[in-house]
């Protein structure tokens, strides 16, 4: 069993190729290790009987040869994505009972290419949180503990937003999980819970059918074992949607050449702005490792200013509560989902959305709903576009000197669950993720090393615009150089 | 200023000041940014998209069908049109909105300035200016009378495209209003961009109506909501500009507000006050990028419109010769307009045009029937106008033809030789009854020949009267001038 569990997805591709397990028996495997970690409160839903009907399903398709690219594969879907017939509640009260006829263009796209549906995985509310602790189910937990230090013994958090995914993905209760990202919510949760997290270029993958959160911010994306796995999985994941009116037609550069391309010749940019007076001494130890080992394999890396990285944040959280207050405006009790009944109509909706939203969602709607007030609206948000602009021109500028830039992940490993944090100090777990989506382009978080504490930690590459390849590049190197080999404790064996 | 539009007030006039809102539905098949059906009268909620129901990770896609109409409308309207135009949310809650927004335009619409010109009953035209237009989504439909406590959604209208072309405050009286709007259907349906059919809906106005007095800054306005015929339209300012001169000279002030126009009162009434005005939230949808338009397509567009009411009127005046007016009637529709051409080939085309503006439209009012309706074709009202050109019936007798075209649909020739109407004009019969005419009122004649010339004109109605109205006048009129001379 803990063979199966313990390959990557290509490994796991190659073995079903030469016939040394079936796909039901990888997805027997897969089902039994969801069981075995229910502890950490990963997945909201399993659908074990679609997840043996899809094995067999890719057994009799491997038999005739016809093997499709994920073929056999067991994926665990972050609860953002709407399933067809699969209760579907972005970890909310209010979409409680909520089974879409449709499915996202990203999970279809990944049945297409042979993908087994094992369940649904738990997140933060409407994904906005970066503990995944907003959760209508409650948090899930790291199976990563610390070994020493005062985190020792505590069950600490995955991250978020896509956090059961990373947990799920760590603990071995999947081989893939495709999560969303609005401002990290794949690369932190990835970085907390050692597994490679890519979002790609605003575009990439089609937003159809993933519950909204930010539309101008979201991107889905892949959380993997290892780099390889990511290039496999989003050239799965991505392609154009005529259902998406902001997908990209431009195709996916080849990711699976760019794994072996090595980084030699490419100026890789170390941004200045990155350096917090926060920051844990290990993270910019690590960071300067990082640096190191792309300068051993041929990279050249210099020093770049992105002078506006300072304002990502602010900027972040205007434009996306602003969008998330419209996009949740559907959640009205008129349709589907929660309705708690008024003698009015408006006392229908105060008395429907008070009961179903969590209390992170209500305060982005309310900041969403403040910043595009009359009155408040050229303050607020067409001030935050403004500096969201300047932050692209920052990353166009540096860009035309550098190939990809060099940054931490996040500035923590997994802190405790639990912890009272006010909400500006959860914010800022995502100060160096933030920046990339207001910019529209792809990053991606490798494993790097584990703290003193025995915690892991990752390391982020971002590329221009459609370059997911230099990500690749990058990151395969980063990835080697790391051997991070570490299993969380608490996975399934 | 036109003075003769200007209300006179207790103690002195006031001027009335009105822009209209005009909701088109785009004639198109499928919804704005849905692939729905965007069809009139089918069962509740049939027609509903998963976008239109706004489910959880639905996105709009913009028709470009629907897009390609307002452009045309733009140009149709004289007016710019924006190559680059934005799309954006207006966030507000309602039952039938399911979105929570309703997806349109703010900030950059499609189409920017135009005008309209439009004619008046006494033949002047006017030019109204067009402020934009824009492309939106409708919402659905609250059904509140189906259930004692609750109340229906039918999401069938969700999404249906609808552009809302503003006009600037240039009209000053309900008529110049209702001339705006019958002017602007006609544009809309010779271009064939929506229906123009009102009492489906597919146009509706908003009228903003404000008074002051002449030359004054611009008064408190209010905005009389969605009105679905031009009757309503100017019933609705009409009553709305009296309900303001009256509080206005009772010393009281106009509330700035949304009414609603009861049909049944022919009253206005509130429906919102200001400080119950939503504030929308505008801001651009991010689930659509900004519409980019080539310019060699709208040239293309703009080289295949069709024959537009101004043109066809100046066509019209010019080829047939026709008065501004009648000319202006003619080309409200474009199926008129076909009817007259039809008719007047090769005929006396003011007096078809005559016949047709006065009797046929006349007659087919009181019938309450369209002119496709009409029992009368164009080639039998082009046969009716012949014979009274070729002297075969009167002009009195042509309008008894036209009388039983309507009610037998047989054409004049038929119903002549029928009815025995042939016009006499045989001088030998109208002069016997000139004689005994003049015989037998032997002393009027005395008088008309002692100097009473009026008497002229009895003579030639005895004589016309003793003919049943078949001798033709022209002829009556000579032979009688000839013998009462003698």
């Amino acid at each position: 069993m803990s063979e199966l569990l313990s390959m990557t997805a290509v490994a796991a591709r190659a073995g079903l190729a030469q016939k040394a397990f079936s796909a039901r028996e990888l997805t027997e495997a897969y089902l039994k290790a969801a069981d075995d970690t229910a502890a950490l409160n990963v997945y909201v839903a399993m659908t074990a009987d679609k997840a043996r009907a899809m094995a067999d399903a890719s057994d009799a398709r491997l038999a005739k040869g016809d093997a499709r690219p994920l073929e056999g594969i067991p994926i665990g879907i972050k609860d953002m994505f709407c399933t067809e017939g699969v209760e579907t509640t972005a970890s909310s009260r209010i979409l409680k009972g909520f089974v879409p006829r449709y499915e996202s263009t990203v999970t279809a796209r990944l049945w297409d290419a042979g993908g087994v549906m094992l369940g649904k995985l738990n997140c933060d509310e409407f994904a906005m949180g970066s503990a995944n602790e907003t959760s209508a189910f409650g948090a899930a937990v790291n199976p990563w503990q610390a070994t020493s230090g005062a985190l020792k013994g505590k069950a600490l958090t995955p991250g978020g937003s896509s956090g059961g995914s990373a947990a799920a993905m760590a603990a071995r209760a999947c081989l893939l999980a495709p999560g969303t990202d609005t401002g990290g919510s794949i690369r932190q949760p990835a970085a907390l819970c050692g597994l490679v997290g890519l979002k790609p270029t605003y575009g990439r993958c089609s937003r159809r059918g993933i519950v909204a959160f930010a539309s101008s911010l979201d991107q889905a994306g892949p959380i993997t074992r290892d780099v390889a796995d990511c290039a496999l999985m989003l050239t799965a994941m991505a392609g154009h949607d005529a259902g998406d009116s902001t997908s990209l037609s431009a195709p996916l550069p080849d990711l699976e050449s760019a794994l072996t391309a090595g980084v030699k010749g490419m100026r890789i940019g170390i941004p200045d702005e990155y350096t917090l007076d926060s920051m844990n001494a290990e993270i910019i130890a690590l960071w300067q490792q990082g640096r190191a080992w792309l300068e051993d394999a041929g990279a050249q890396c210099v020093s770049v200013s992105l002078p506006h990285t300072r304002y990502a944040l602010p900027t972040y959280y205007i434009i996306a509560p602003a969008e998330a207050s419209s996009n949740l405006a559907r959640y009205d009790g008129v349709r589907y989902g929660q309705r708690v009944d008024g003698a009015t109509l408006d006392e229908m909706y105060a008395k429907t959305r008070g009961a179903g939203f969590g209390d992170e969602v209500k305060r982005r709607v309310l900041i969403g709903t403040y910043v595009l007030s009359a009155g408040y609206y050229d303050a607020y948000y067409i001030k935050a576009q403004q500096v969201r602009r300047l932050i692209q021109d920052d990353f166009a500028k540096v860009f035309q000197d550098v190939d990809a830039l060099l940054t931490p992940s996040t500035p923590t490993p997994a802190f405790a669950l639990g912890a009272e944090m006010d909400a500006l100090t959860m914010y800022l777990n995502d100060v160096f993720t933030v920046p990339a989506n207001l910019a529209g382009i792809p990053a991606i978080s490798v494993p790097a090393g584990l703290s003193s504490e025995g915690l892991p930690l990752g390391l982020q590459l971002i590329a221009p615009a459609m370059r997911e390849d230099q990500l690749m590049r990058g990151g395969a190197v980063l990835e080697k150089a790391a051997g991070f080999t570490h299993i969380a404790k608490g996975a399934a064996a | 200023m036109n003075d003769n539009t200007l209300i006179e007030g207790k103690n002195g006039q006031w001027e009335v000041v009105i822009g209209l809102e005009v909701h088109a539905q785009v004639s198109s098949q499928a919804k704005l940014f849905s692939g729905a059906s965007a069809a009139f009268g089918a069962s509740a909620n049939a027609h509903v998209s998963m976008v239109d129901a706004a489910m959880p990770g639905m996105l709009p896609v913009i028709n470009r069908y629907c897009v390609e109409q307002a452009v045309r409308t733009g140009l149709g309207l004289n007016a710019e049109i924006n190559l680059v135009s934005i799309f954006d949310r207006k966030n507000y809650f309602y039952a039938d909105l399911p979105q929570g927004y309703q997806i349109s335009q703010y900030k950059q619409p499609i189409v920017g300035e135009g005008s309209i010109s439009i004619t008046l009953p006494d033949g002047t035209s006017r030019d109204i200016g067009i402020e934009r237009l824009h492309l939106e989504q409708d919402a659905g439909k609250s059904l509140h009378d189906q259930h004692p406590s609750k109340s229906y959604i039918d999401l069938n209208r969700s999404g249906v495209a609808l552009m809302e072309i503003v006009s600037r405050p240039d009209m000053r009286s309900a008529d110049e209003a209702a001339a705006y709007v019958s002017k602007l259907r006609a544009i809309l349906r010779f271009l064939g961009t929506c229906d123009g059919n009102m009492e489906q809906g597919s146009l509706r106005a908003d009228c903003n109506v404000s008074v002051r007095r002449p030359g004054a800054e611009l008064g408190t306005r209010t905005e009389t909501k969605n009105l679905n015929s031009i009757r309503f339209i100017a019933q609705a300012i009409n009553s709305e500009v009296a309900r303001q001169v009256q509080i206005l000279e009772n010393g009281g002030t106009i509330e700035q507000e949304t009414r609603l126009f009861d049909t049944s009162t022919g009253q206005t009434r509130t429906m919102r006050s200001k400080e119950d005005a939503h504030d929308y939230r505008y801001f651009p949808d991010p689930d659509l990028l900004p519409l980019n338009l080539e310019a060699a397509w709208v040239e293309d567009l703009r080289k295949n419109l069709p024959e537009l009411p101004d043109a066809l009127r100046a066509r019209l005046m010019e080829q047939y010769g026709l008065s501004a007016y009648d000319a202006s009637l003619i080309s409200e529709d474009r199926n008129t307009a076909a009817y007259y051409e039809k008719a007047a080939a090769g005929q006396d085309a003011k007096l078809v045009a005559n016949w047709m503006v006065v009797e046929l439209f006349g007659a087919l009012n009181k019938m309450g029937i369209t002119l496709e309706e009409s029992p009368v074709k164009a080639e039998e009202l082009g046969q009716l106008v012949a014979r009274i050109s070729d002297g075969t019936i009167s002009g009195r007798i042509a309008k008894d033809v036209f009388a039983l075209m309507l009610e037998s649909g047989k054409d004049a020739d038929a119903i002549i030789e029928e009815q025995g109407f042939q016009q006499v004009s045989d001088s030998g019969a109208i002069e016997e009854m000139i004689d005994k005419v003049l015989t037998e009122n032997a002393d009027k004649v005395a008088e008309y020949q002692g100097g009473k010339d009026k008497l002229f004109g009895f003579f030639v109605g005895q004589v016309m009267k003793a003919s049943q109205g078949q001798a033709n006048p022209a002829v009556v009129n000579d032979l009688l001038k000839k013998k009462l001379q003698k």
